[in-house]
């Protein structure tokens, strides 16, 4: 079977993760895309003097190839910088399980190809206590009929978006998606500056 | 695609009553594109230098152009020293930022405020004070602060990098309606309490997440009393209940302060623009997806005590104890907040002393909130031991201050009076708090480092951190 995703799951159980944790500010001021691994959870992970927190699970030796992010409550809150996703992803996370995640960040990650799974609490804390006993909980992410397999347990359905789902699967060019609408977006111009001719600036 | 396909939420054409975020969906909406999404027109979309130098590199290497660079603005406002207006004052990083911005506008015909123009400032300050924000229009920014247009009952939200890419673009969105939330907050709110106070008040009712998904419309005789700038100060805090737009119907408030704006309508323009806007309200039978009802004269002054903006009591209140919280996970980010904060269950605010004091933002830099704090430090002096920095939104603010000699009230309380800039709101420049240096501010977010590693971040109005600079500690407003 062709999986979305497969990986290892990486346990954060904290509520509120704001992207200020994520990635903080001094890594903003880059103006590329890339470079953004080594910010993640920066100041999770390292102490004042720069020396890695052992004690994080990211730094974790059992965890350096997971792929799979299970966290908790309102997870992305905060700045909408898209720095966040990227860190996340540039690290090796594709999936993130939460019971909920902020908006803007939400869409930031499908604009990646990135998947947010949101599953009720009961699951959520029912893969908690998985991974509290095994390291290396290993998810088979099928997005195509929104199933989450893991090993010999029962699989997890998951509701998801019909138009993000579309998305992820299709990996659209959105930009150009929406340039075969130009035509459409010119008429609407039209009628649009006529309709309010005081925001017109042409 | 198919009408029969519309999911259920979706905002069909013939759907009546409206709520007034249904109002200006429908003036926007270009055409469906299928399951429940839209094309969305924007009709202004500002920019920084953080979040847009991806997006314009994206729009290079497939050789697009901006498709409207006149409904465009660009600031320099994150990145900047709010100690000096030189492009190179905190380093080669921040001005290779800064100029890609500068080439970016050059290249595009973009208009920018960089930090030579008199007007340069915060993009959620800028925009309202030229007028660039008018009602019903849809406003994006990659900043989540964006929210705060709202307040002239435009439609205003945060985006992504990936997103200003598409805006540049296309001058559009690909968008799914929100569900609708209406908050009512009775009359009168006493008058020591700021729109800061309500904002805070509500995150606490409502938690950082109880917004999520949410368009938010504030109304009812608490808010219609409050001013631009206070509407402003609310609805940028929408963000910080997790909404994904906030909202205040414009009414003879919003136009008395549009009138003569730079970029507001003139003349038979004008007239028209008016008679339009009047429209822009909920239908009195419009049916919300949540009603919420707040008791204006039960809010105090309020202050967090936390790493959450829902970590947050009133001034007289104790410090909660993590050990009445049921859920255990809050219960645990109750803990950790206490010990990164440095504070105990049970203390009161009132007896922490503070170190910093930082008035400004895109939350609280405009000049309502600087004639505010002014009559707090009026003829005093910052206590011992206190640094405070008083740092305008944009040139305008500045310039108002001045004529009214704020500037000189906070320089001789002991004061530093500053440039115009984000500033220690997130502390990405040279403005931040040293490890547990504790800060009384009038910014947005009391996350964790947000106002720089093990800084300890209090979030208050304008009157509440200028009365702390003057007391050295958190104490009651008059």
């Amino acid at each position: 079977m062709q999986f979305f995703h497969s990986g290892q799951v990486l346990p954060l159980d904290r509520n509120n993760v704001d992207t200020d944790q994520i990635i903080p500010k001094q890594f903003l001021t880059s103006v590329d895309r890339d470079g953004f691994a080594e910010a993640l959870f920066f100041d999770w992970r390292y102490h004042d003097d720069g020396s890695e927190n052992t004690d994080f699970i990211l730094n974790h030796p059992d965890y350096q190839r997971a792929s799979i992010l299970l966290t908790q409550e309102n997870f992305g809150c905060g700045s909408s910088r898209e720095h966040a996703p990227w860190a996340l992803q540039q690290w090796g996370f594709e999936v993130i399980i939460a019971p909920s995640f902020a908006d803007i960040f939400f869409n930031n990650c499908v604009n990646n190809n990135m998947l947010p799974i949101t599953l009720p609490k009961k699951t959520i804390n029912d893969l908690f206590a998985l991974t509290a006993n095994i390291t290396s909980v290993q998810l088979d992410i099928d997005l195509a009929n929104q199933m989450i397999h893991c090993g010999g347990f029962a699989p997890i359905a998951f509701d998801i978006d019909p138009e993000v789902k579309r998305r992820l699967l299709s990996g659209l060019d959105f930009i150009g998606q929406t340039e075969q609408h130009a035509s459409a977006i010119h008429e609407f111009e039209q009628r649009y500056h006529e309709k309010f001719p005081w925001l017109n600036p042409f | 695609m198919t009408n029969s396909q519309i999911s259920k939420s979706h905002i069909s054409k013939t759907y009546f009553p409206k709520t007034l975020y249904e109002k200006i969906w429908e003036h926007h909406c270009i055409q469906q594109l299928g399951h429940g999404t839209d094309l969305v027109y924007i009709d202004r979309h500002l920019v920084h230098e953080v979040t847009s130098p991806q997006a314009f590199a994206g729009l290079r290497q497939k050789n697009r152009r901006v498709h409207a660079p006149s409904k465009t603005f660009a600031t320099m406002d994150h990145n900047v020293s709010t100690r000096s207006r030189e492009i190179d004052a905190i380093g080669e990083v921040s001005e290779k930022q800064l100029m890609a911005l500068t080439n970016n506008c050059h290249d595009n015909q973009i208009q920018l405020f960089d930090l030579k123009h008199e007007d340069q400032g915060i993009v959620h300050v800028v925009g309202p004070e030229q007028g660039l924000t008018l009602p019903g229009m849809t406003i994006v920014c990659g900043d989540s602060h964006t929210s705060t247009h709202g307040a002239f009952g435009a439609l205003a939200f945060g985006i992504g990098t990936s997103e200003v890419e598409h805006v540049l673009a296309t001058q559009t969105l690909q968008q799914q309606p929100s569900k609708t939330m209406r908050i009512h907050v009775s009359g009168p709110v006493s008058k020591s309490v700021s729109a800061k106070d309500i904002a805070l008040h509500m995150i606490q009712k409502l938690g950082t997440a109880g917004g999520t998904g949410y368009v938010i419309e504030f109304c009812g005789p608490g808010i219609s009393a409050l001013t631009m700038e206070g509407r402003m100060t609310l609805c940028n805090m929408g963000i910080e209940m997790g909404a994904r737009a906030a909202l205040v119907a414009p009414d003879e408030t919003t136009f008395k302060y549009l009138k003569g704006k730079d970029h507001a309508p003139k003349g038979q323009h004008w007239e028209q623009a008016v008679t339009f806007w009047k429209t822009l309200k909920s239908d009195e039978d419009a049916v919300f997806d949540q009603e919420i009802q707040v008791d204006g004269k039960q809010i105090k002054p309020h202050v967090t005590w936390g790493t959450s903006p829902e970590q947050v009591i009133a001034i007289d209140e104790p410090i909660p104890d993590p050990a009445s919280e049921a859920n255990l996970i809050k219960q645990q980010a109750m803990e950790n907040a206490l010990k990164y904060m440095g504070l105990e269950a049970g203390q009161k605010l009132s007896d922490v002393p503070v170190d910093i004091v930082f008035i400004g933002s895109c939350t609280n830099g405009r000049i309502e909130d600087f004639r505010a704090a002014a009559d707090q430090v009026r003829g005093k002096q910052v206590a011992q031991g206190v640094t405070a920095i008083a740092v305008p939104g944009s040139g305008r603010v500045k310039r108002q201050a001045e004529i009214e000699g704020l500037d000189q009230i906070f320089i001789q309380a002991g004061f530093e009076w500053r440039e115009p800039g984000c500033s220690m709101c997130l502390a990405m420049n040279d403005d931040r708090l040293e490890p547990g240096q504790r800060c009384a501010a009038t910014s947005n977010r009391n996350f964790e480092g947000r106002q720089g590693r093990g800084g300890r971040t209090h979030l208050v109005s304008p009157q509440m951190a200028a009365a702390a600079a003057v007391h050295g500690r958190f104490t009651h407003v008059a």
